[in-house]
């Protein structure tokens, strides 16, 4: 609960204007000297959106639990989860941590905080995270041109099963009648 | 000195005007009186559209342009009637129609009225009409087409009204209209009413969003349509005007008219022909429009009788026109007058402009018919412009017949005044 | 001053309608009377919505040309934008104007309008078989209806929005008839914002309440993007799919788009040339 504060994280990492080289692409017709993005612009991250309760997991899962390493069906705990999401090679310990269990995991062992899960995710999604680098992937709300708030991934795709769900549209537009009011 | 002396004749020419105005018989008062209460029904409607809005129309942002701007483009095509008269008579120098052409004239001045008329109903923000005129207002030129139609219409309403004042108050002096400065003005009217039909074909030409108009035939069947159009009043005019007053008409004058229209209206169906082959052969997405036009598109269809009307009115008025016996018979010769007319009026009403924005842009069908207050107010202004007309004619005719005249002047020989402006 | 001797005569000053009756074109107002008329509509506004409502006249940013970007492989026709856009813009709810069009189509007939459908409803979007294309104004480089009106009421600002002076536009509908894009809207009765709805920061060229029959359009929130901020739309999009920026900025978003995603403008062939581009983000 305490994370769900609304507590702005600030990120420097290397978000901080596009992340891509802007001279590598064709140049705009006629460019005259520009308002550039604010280099020193913040960009800001909310925290990563737990369930409530979960976290952290620590408080469950203490140092010194043995931790079962074999691929399961989860049924004394977390077996509402139901993990779709590349499940046929996927299971928990993929991604989160087995010794830090506040913590996630890369490939390579290194260890993350839930607030940096977008590495994890830009492993495998690659394309979109270097899209999301470059607020091309995701919304981000602010400044155009100053301080702006991106999302996490996990801010849109829960991250068990990260597809995007159908949402309830607004109402219709009303049409036009050529009747007289 | 001299020039007081014509101020003071002048302000005796109006006065006496007046006189003749308020002078007429049973059938004349009648006939005011029908005009006077279709003004007023109009002005009613006009009131209630003004008060709430254009919501009064049936027109909405996927058509926003209908009936009112229909009947403009009709009305300057009528406008140009002066031209089919003036190119006999002082091109090819026929004495027959040179008589009549200032009833073309007196139909440009009246049309050209309407025209001022429905474009001021149609605008959102009548209250701001003066911003068209400079220099208090902005006219956007030489990029806005509608800033270009206001010059050309209000220089050519000038133009005509230059033309048939001098010509009059000549008469009215006893004198005949100096030819060095009629001639000229006369001949000029011609290229001015190519000029207003071509402007107002290109307000809709010019517009790559609508491809139902963005043809480049548009402007040339304009023309050939308005050819047909106002000519069609002027030769029922001509015939009352020969059964109430002693105005001599040459029968002549009525079948060269008639002819010439047949062939207006022979170039305004090929060009028709032309644009449905066009559309139909190549059936691209733009046919869309002309399916709406012709076919309607599934339950659309509200326009879709009018628009074969207007095929079988115009095709059977050519018919008509063009068998010598038939266009010289005044029964047939009328009734091919009445289906010329509502061939292109509903072809330039509604043909034109409702197809053009059904479906719209993004490709939504909005059914546009008239609302009420749309038909009143229009009936309206028809009513204002064969008012003005018919004021105009009644001032016109005793002048022309040399009946009304300032005292002391010598009558002048009883026909041919144009005639005689040589 | 004159316009409010003329409305005394005929009911008060108070009535928007008569006291705008005789103000010039906001393009020709030296910056003394921009500030007199400013205080003249911020206080009528602030009366009639009861409120205190701010008109803002910001001018162009130096070195910024707008651009805005759409990623229809994202976008799932939810149509927030469309309401975020009216709450922010001050559109009239009744009768009702949207500046903000979405158009579903079908997957098997592409980019086709005439199959488009505005009037979809469904409990759930996007439905199969189906993708969304929203549309408003294009900030064309080379506008149509601003070539098309008579009196000038209607023009490309610096930054590449293309505004309307509410105060010098008649009413016409040229525009709307040379507008590719349907993104203009006509006033057709005196529109109806409930005050409590009211968004108070306006901008004189932009999102000020207007008056009946008057036509409006998208103004990439004029408001909002002169003062650094994304439009409305960008920031509601639950998808993401809406992107904003200077496109003479090699750094910004927009220019991130079209260097390295498949882009495309509707209605290329009629050289309008838009500042609003459609992208591929899958």
């Amino acid at each position: 609960m305490k994370i769900l504060t609304p507590v702005i994280v600030a990120l420097g990492l290397g978000l901080n204007g596009c992340g891509y080289d802007a001279h590598d692409g064709p140049s705009w017709p006629g460019v005259v000297p520009a308002v550039v993005q604010d280099p020193d612009a913040k960009v800001q991250v909310p925290p990563p959106p737990f369930t409530e309760g979960q976290f952290p997991c620590s408080d469950c899962h203490e140092a010194g639990l043995p931790v079962n390493t074999t691929r399961r069906v989860l049924k004394t705990a977390h077996e509402d989860i139901v993990l779709r999401h590349d499940e046929q090679h996927r299971w928990c310990l993929d991604c989160h941590d087995e010794k830090d269990r506040d913590k996630l995991h890369l490939a390579s062992g290194e260890t993350l905080e839930f607030t940096e899960s977008y590495r994890l995710c830009g492993q495998c999604h690659g394309d979109k995270y270097r899209d999301w680098r470059a607020g091309v992937h995701g919304r981000r709300s602010g400044n155009w041109n100053g301080d702006k708030t991106y999302l996490l991934c996990v801010h849109c795709h829960y991250s068990h099963a990260p597809a995007f769900q159908p949402l309830e549209p607004k109402p219709a537009p009303n049409a036009p009648r050529g009747d007289l009011r | 000195m001299a020039a007081v002396t014509t101020i003071r004749l002048f302000a005796q020419f109006v006065t006496g005007s007046m006189r003749i105005v308020l002078r007429g018989n049973a059938l004349y008062w009648l006939w005011i009186s029908f005009l006077l209460v279709l003004i007023g029904a109009g002005g009613i409607a006009y009131w209630s559209q003004l008060h709430d809005g254009l919501i009064q129309t049936n027109m909405r942002d996927q058509v926003s342009w209908a009936y009112y701007i229909g009947n403009f483009t009709f009305l300057v095509g009528v406008a140009a009637a002066a031209i089919l008269l003036v190119i006999p008579a002082y091109v090819y120098q026929w004495k027959p129609i040179k008589e009549v052409v200032i009833l073309g004239e007196l139909l440009a001045i009246a049309a050209i009225v309407m025209c001022g008329l429905f474009v001021t109903v149609d605008i959102g923000r009548p209250d701001r009409f003066w911003h068209l005129f400079p220099p208090i207002g902005r006219l956007n030129l030489p990029s806005s087409l509608l800033a270009w139609d206001v010059l050309v219409l209000n220089g050519y309403l000038l133009l005509n009204f230059v033309i048939v004042t001098y010509l009059l108050f000549s008469l009215y002096r006893g004198k005949h209209p100096d030819k060095r400065i009629f001639t000229p003005l006369v001949l000029f009217s011609i290229p001015a009413a190519i000029a207003i039909h071509t402007v107002t074909a290109f307000l809709y030409n010019g517009l790559a969003a609508r491809p139902f108009w963005n043809a480049s035939i548009l402007a040339p069947r304009f023309i050939a349509s308005a050819l047909c159009s106002g000519p069609a009043v002027l030769l029922i005019l001509m015939q009352l005007l020969r059964r109430f007053t002693r105005f001599h008409i040459d029968d002549r004058a009525i079948w060269k008219v008639a002819e010439l229209m047949a062939y207006a209206m022979f170039i305004n169906l090929f060009l028709l022909g032309a644009e449905v082959f066009k559309d139909v052969y190549s059936d691209t997405e733009h046919l869309v429009h002309m399916r709406y036009m012709f076919f309607g598109i599934g339950e659309h269809t509200a326009i879709v009788p009018y628009m074969w009307l207007s095929v079988f009115c115009s095709f059977a008025a050519f018919v008509l026109f063009l068998i010598p016996k038939t266009r010289a018979h005044p029964v047939t010769l009328n009734l091919g007058c009445v289906l010329i007319w509502i061939g292109v009026y509903l072809e330039k009403g509604m043909g034109l402009v409702i197809p053009g924005m059904t479906p719209d842009t993004l490709g939504e069908i909005y059914e546009y018919f008239p609302s009420r207050v749309e038909f009143e107010v229009s009936a309206g202004i028809f009513s204002v412009g064969f008012l003005v007309f018919t004021l105009m004619v009644k001032v016109a005719t005793p002048i022309m017949l040399g009946e009304f005249r300032i005292r002391g002047a010598e009558t002048a020989e009883h026909s041919a005044p144009m005639a005689s402006a040589k | 001053m004159i316009g409010c001797a003329a409305a005394a005569a005929s009911g008060g000053c108070s009535d928007l309608t008569h006291t705008s009756w005789f103000r010039g074109r906001f393009r020709e107002m030296s910056d003394a009377e921009k500030k007199d008329v400013i205080a003249d509509l911020e206080k009528q506004h602030s009366e009639r919505f009861a409120k205190a409502v701010t008109v803002g006249a910001e001018p162009p940013l130096e070195g910024v040309e707008f651009g805005y970007a759409l990623d229809i492989s994202r976008c799932i026709g939810c149509r927030r934008c469309v309401y975020a856009c009216v709450e922010e813009n001050n559109q009239s709810r009744d009768p009702q104007v949207h500046w903000i069009r979405v158009l579903e189509l079908d997957k098997d007939k592409g980019i086709d309008l005439a199959h488009a459908n505005p009037y979809y409803d469904a409990e759930k979007v996007p439905r199969d078989g189906h993708f969304y294309l929203p549309v408003a104004c294009q900030q064309c480089q080379n506008p149509p209806c601003v070539k098309s009106c008579p009196v000038g009421a209607t023009w490309t600002e610096a930054d590449g929005i293309v505004v309307i002076d509410y105060d010098w536009c008649i009413g016409c509908r040229c525009c709307m008839s040379a507008c590719p894009y349907g993104a203009r809207h006509i006033n057709l009765m005196e529109p109806h914002i409930p005050a409590e709805e009211l968004n108070p920061k306006t901008h004189y060229l932009g999102n000020r309440p207007r008056m009946k029959g008057v036509v409006e359009k998208c103004t990439f929130c004029i408001q909002r993007v002169r003062n650094g901020r994304y439009p409305a739309c960008v920031e509601v999009c639950p998808v993401g799919a809406r992107k904003f920026g200077n496109l003479l900025d090699p750094s910004s978003e927009v220019r991130y788009v079209i260097e390295h995603k498949r882009v495309f403008v509707l209605r290329s062939e009629l050289n309008t040339r838009p500042r609003f581009i459609y992208f591929y983000g899958l």
